[in-house]
């Protein structure tokens, strides 16, 4: 067994144990889960201390034979990009945990179910960066919404189940979509290596371009509703406002970032053609996502909707610099995917302490926080600070990679993009003024600061933010070879600035 | 003349399911009334075990005159009827819980002779006998290479379910008028199999599925009698599989049948007859597939996606099941258009797939009832996931099943067929059936959403505490449906292997 199969295996185990404590027991029920995701997270360190990153390959690799009448493997494999992935998934779920001690009570189920559902859901977040098995990934992808979906629905705030079935029917639909794509995928593998759904055999097909044009498109709608690019966004905000601080922070740090991978692992992998044709058109959506995602964030009343249309705007940036083809791009683009996932999570954390200690979600209800609870302030402010990426922040390292990236190909995308960048200073200091300075608003007075749990979940993830912001080169260099192959497999070479220019 | 000559052990099967159903009649005749229900059930179930353990005897072993040539015992045959036998031993478990059937189904409903009846405590025993009828023809029809065998393996396994769909304790006029209605329509679409065989003999001068197929390699396919023939067949076998546009009579029936007997129908029958179907279409029709394959392509793709969307809105959950049945109906279809092995496997493992989860849900669909009752009606569902978690999350497994999530069996299952239509050539067959599923995914959802996120209320209802038998049917179909997903290689080798009609 690889290291992948063991970390992806251990929360599984985790939930196991926890599915066979008393009821009763609460308070161990949440211990033995925090163990276990710690236990993750160490593992995923000692995993990414041995990966070799000098290569752009698959490491840890590992393969055996699954549906052998269908050649589908288990076969897992990471690169840089995924390894980052899964290390931000694993660093996060820890987090959330602790930053979530009791949002679990109050749901439509027991506390035991709302961490066994985490538990698998992180197992399947694992598995779906680790797969290199298209069959495999689609499974896990499938699969993965049902948990969120009774995350959401049974422990959410609001309108949670008609928040949590949008969420599945948009996701489903986009599934469905890219099960035609599979199988026309493993139809056209059957007739040229006698059948196959080995990421890498797959990618030295020949498709002829209509056929990788559709194929491409099925892909690729669901990932765009996955991500979520605009026009495939509007289940965003409902979920992120249904869902619990905990929930929403991986749905959209963790879950959402495999629309964008899935991008850059198999419709550019396994459809470079195709990539190329519809460049252009996906620039575009991601410019206006960008846009529309900023505009509206301006716009809103509600923190949670807030930082969900951020995330849209963010999403943009991530699509730009994948599809911008040059080194900086993708690379900036792999590394923007951990940045938001770790700003997306302050920004949720401590929104949701917030929300928790106001009992109102309404950015109208909160004012002058910075005087009664200053940490908690003060964390809001950094988290502010990271999404609208303030140079000395990693948020801003990868934004700069993107546009960089993207300026020598598309320099009116990366002009408009710059322009989201100004919006973004608008809608996060707009907020934070509002909530935290200023007199105290009525209602605000008695609230409390954060507690030693609180600071002890937010610390880690305002220091990554901080560290990778002066420091980006450990997570750069492992990402920069798999780029590297990536580009090469889709056959482009980064723009040479003529002399002159 | 010489007796013609008939290889016993591959018949043996059927004949001991029928030998079963005759001792369970004259069980019927001479045995008291006390001690009838529990030795119908003991033998009824052992013989169908009997025949499947004779299936498996002879799975290796094989002839196209097992009759003369009017049985072909051949890879796909020995496994649908072993599929059968399988889906029929659950189905038995449920139907062994006789609550659900009239005390006395000559009586008048709601006549003084009925109450006495049911004061009396009697029991219509003789359902299992005729289950255990239906079951031969059942076993008869997938197997039976000449048209006159086949109608008469139609009869045999349509006649006891007209019947037993009249059986139903509760709401003895609903069920009456489902038998009726399914006699009448099923009597009429026999008329058209019949028909239909009438023209086809009259184009080749021969019954033999066989001898259709040379006819139409050496006379041409373009002969009117040929068409009316394949037309007409046709009409006879959708209207068995439940596909539009000859589906009307497939929610009143589930609707009105006593719910484990439409469990039983919906697997078997299904089974059964799609058996047929792909055996003529293959066998027979094959060298005409220009004139019916787009015919077919086209009601499947009706007939899924007007089972899906019909069912959106369906109030009782037995209706529901009922047009999700339909919706499957066109999935199994594409397996006939694709017309390639791949299909034919692949619809060998539907069978299976489908088969358990929808005897699994029609059997927690026995356990949900008030005092007067099963309660069909969804909206008196609501909040089952509070009060009995287990049985919602089974039946909510079931139907993600049904939907084809992926660890379930059900999604392995369209995996299959719809990379086999898309191998074909059929590439709209399969991205059609991609888009009805996600139609047919949002009823499913509807339900589970009603299930486990809306609060109970007054008049919700309960489950029953269900019967030792009852719960080891559902626990076999839950059990089934999830291993088949996880290690769909257990039996999709076998379908593989066996996924062969011989000529």
């Amino acid at each position: 067994m690889s290291f992948i199969t063991v970390l992806g295996l251990l929360p599984l185990v985790g939930a196991l144990a926890v599915a066979f404590l008393p009821k009763s027991n609460e308070k161990l029920t949440k211990q033995v889960a925090l163990a276990t995701s710690v236990v993750v997270a160490l593992v995923s360190i000692l995993m990414a201390l041995k990966f070799n990153t000098s290569q752009g390959g698959f490491q840890f690799v590992e393969s055996h034979q699954w549906i052998a009448n269908f050649h589908i493997n288990y076969a897992v494999g990471i690169d840089g990009i995924a390894l980052t992935l899964i290390l931000m998934t694993t660093i996060l779920v820890p987090i959330v945990f602790l930053a979530g001690w009791n949002e679990s009570e109050g749901g439509r189920w027991s506390v035991k179910t709302f961490y066994i559902l985490l538990l698998i859901l992180e197992t399947m977040m694992i598995g779906v960066f680790a797969a290199t098995d298209i069959f495999l990934f689609y499974v896990i992808f499938e699969a993965m919404l049902i948990p969120v979906y009774f995350l959401i629905g049974g422990y959410g705030r609001g309108a949670r189940a008609a928040a949590a079935m949008k969420f599945l029917l948009y996701s489903l639909f986009g599934g469905l979509l890219m099960l035609a794509a599979v199988i026309g995928l493993y139809v056209i593998s059957t007739n040229q290596i006698g059948g196959s759904f080995d990421l890498t055999q797959l990618s030295h097909l020949t498709i002829d371009k209509p056929t990788q044009n559709w194929l491409f498109l099925g892909f690729f709608i669901a990932f765009a509703i996955k991500a979520p690019l605009w026009p495939f966004h509007t289940w965003l905000p409902d979920a992120a406002k249904a869902g619990t601080a905990g929930t929403s922070t991986l749905l959209l740090g963790v879950l959402d970032k495999i629309g964008t991978y899935g991008m850059i692992r198999f419709c550019m992998t396994l459809f470079p053609d195709a990539t190329k044709t519809f460049t252009p058109v996906i620039i575009t959506l991601a410019v206006i996502s960008i846009l529309y995602g900023a505009f509206l964030a301006i716009g809103q009343k509600d923190i949670n909707s807030l930082i969900a249309f951020t995330s849209i705007s963010h999403f943009g940036f991530i699509t730009l610099g994948i599809f911008a083809m040059t080194s900086q791009g993708i690379s900036g683009a792999a590394f923007y995917m951990v940045n938001h996932g770790f700003s997306t999570a302050a920004l949720f954390l401590v929104s949701g302490w917030m929300i928790k200690r106001r009992g109102s979600s309404q950015i109208a209800d909160f004012g002058g926080l910075q005087r009664v609870s200053p940490v908690m302030a003060w964390s809001f402010f950094l988290a502010g600070m990271s999404a609208l990426a303030l140079p000395g922040l990693s948020s801003f390292v990868s934004e700069f990679l993107v546009l960089v990236g993207s300026f020598g190909k598309y320099p009116v995308a990366a002009i408009l993009g710059t322009t989201g960048i100004v919006l973004a200073a608008l809608y996060v200091l707009i907020v934070v003024q509002r909530t935290l300075h200023g007199e105290t608003t009525p209602g605000n007075e008695s609230l409390t600061d954060l507690n030693l749990r609180e600071k002890i979940a937010i610390a880690p993830v305002i220091a990554i933010l901080v560290v990778l912001g002066f420091f980006p080169k450990p997570v750069l260099h492992a990402i920069n070879p798999t780029t590297a192959v990536i580009m090469q497999n889709v056959g482009v070479s980064d723009p040479v600035a003529k002399a002159g220019k | 003349m010489n007796a013609p000559k008939l290889d016993y052990a591959l018949l043996a099967p059927i004949l001991i399911v029928l030998g079963g159903a005759l001792i369970g009649v004259l069980v019927e005749a001479f045995l008291g009334r006390a001690r009838r229900t529990g030795v119908q059930i003991g033998l009824a179930l052992i013989t169908v075990a009997a025949a499947f353990i004779q299936v498996i005897r002879i799975r290796h072993s094989g002839s196209s005159g097992a009759a003369v040539l009017s049985v072909s015992i051949d890879g796909a045959g020995i496994y649908i009827q072993g599929t059968i036998l399988l889906l029929s031993l659950v189905g038995l478990l449920l139907i062994a819980d006789t609550d659900n059937f009239t005390a006395q189904a000559s009586a008048v409903p709601g006549s003084t002779q009925e109450s006495a009846a049911i004061i009396a405590g009697k029991q219509q025993t003789e359902i299992f006998p005729l289950t255990l009828f239906a079951i031969a023809g059942m076993l008869l029809f997938p197997v039976a290479t000449d048209l006159v065998t086949l109608f008469v393996a139609l009869e045999m396994l349509s006649l006891p379910l007209y019947l037993m769909a009249g059986l139903s304790r509760r709401r003895r006029l609903l069920s009456q008028e489902a038998a009726l209605k399914y006699f009448l329509l099923g009597a009429f679409s026999s008329a058209f199999f019949l028909m239909g065989s009438a023209f086809l003999y009259g184009y080749s001068g021969t019954l033999t599925l066989n001898g259709i197929a040379s006819a139409i390699h050496t006379a041409g396919n373009n002969n009117i009698f040929l068409l009316l023939g394949i037309a007409l067949l046709s009409v006879g076998l959708l209207f068995k599989v439940g596909a539009v546009p000859f589906h009307s009579w497939t929610p009143d029936v589930y609707q009105g049948a006593p719910t484990p007997i439409t469990g039983f129908m919906a697997a078997c029958t299904k089974a059964a007859a799609f058996g047929a179907t792909l055996r003529i279409f293959y066998v027979a029709l094959d060298g005409a597939s220009w004139s019916w394959k787009p015919m077919i392509a086209v009601v499947a793709v009706i007939t899924m996606f007007f089972g899906a969307i019909a069912a959106i809105s369906q109030r009782d959950v037995k209706r529901m099941l009922a047009f999700s049945s339909i919706a499957h109906a066109g999935f199994i279809l594409t397996a006939v258009v694709s017309l390639n092995n791949h299909a034919l496997s692949a619809a060998l493992f539907y069978f299976v797939a489908y088969g358990f989860a929808t005897i699994g849900a029609f059997g927690i669909v026995t356990l949900v009832r008030d005092s007067a009752g099963e309660v069909g009606d969804l909206n008196r569902w609501v909040g089952l996931g509070k009060k009995s978690p287990l049985t919602a999350a089974i039946f909510g497994l079931f139907l993600l099943s049904f939907g084809g999530i992926p660890l379930t069996a059900g999604f392995i299952g369209k995996f299959a067929i719809f990379s086999a239509a898309y191998e074909s050539g059929n590439i709209y067959l399969a991205v059609a059936g991609v888009l009805s599923s996600a139609v047919a995914i949002f009823f499913y959802l509807r339900v589970i959403v009603m299930l486990f996120f809306q609060d109970p209320t007054n008049d919700s209802v309960s489950v029953v505490i269900p019967s030792a038998m009852t719960r080891l049917a559902i626990t076999i179909c839950a059990i089934v449906t999830i291993v088949l997903g996880v290690f769909p290689s257990l039996i999709l080798n076998a379908t593989n292997t066996f996924a062969l009609f011989t000529r």
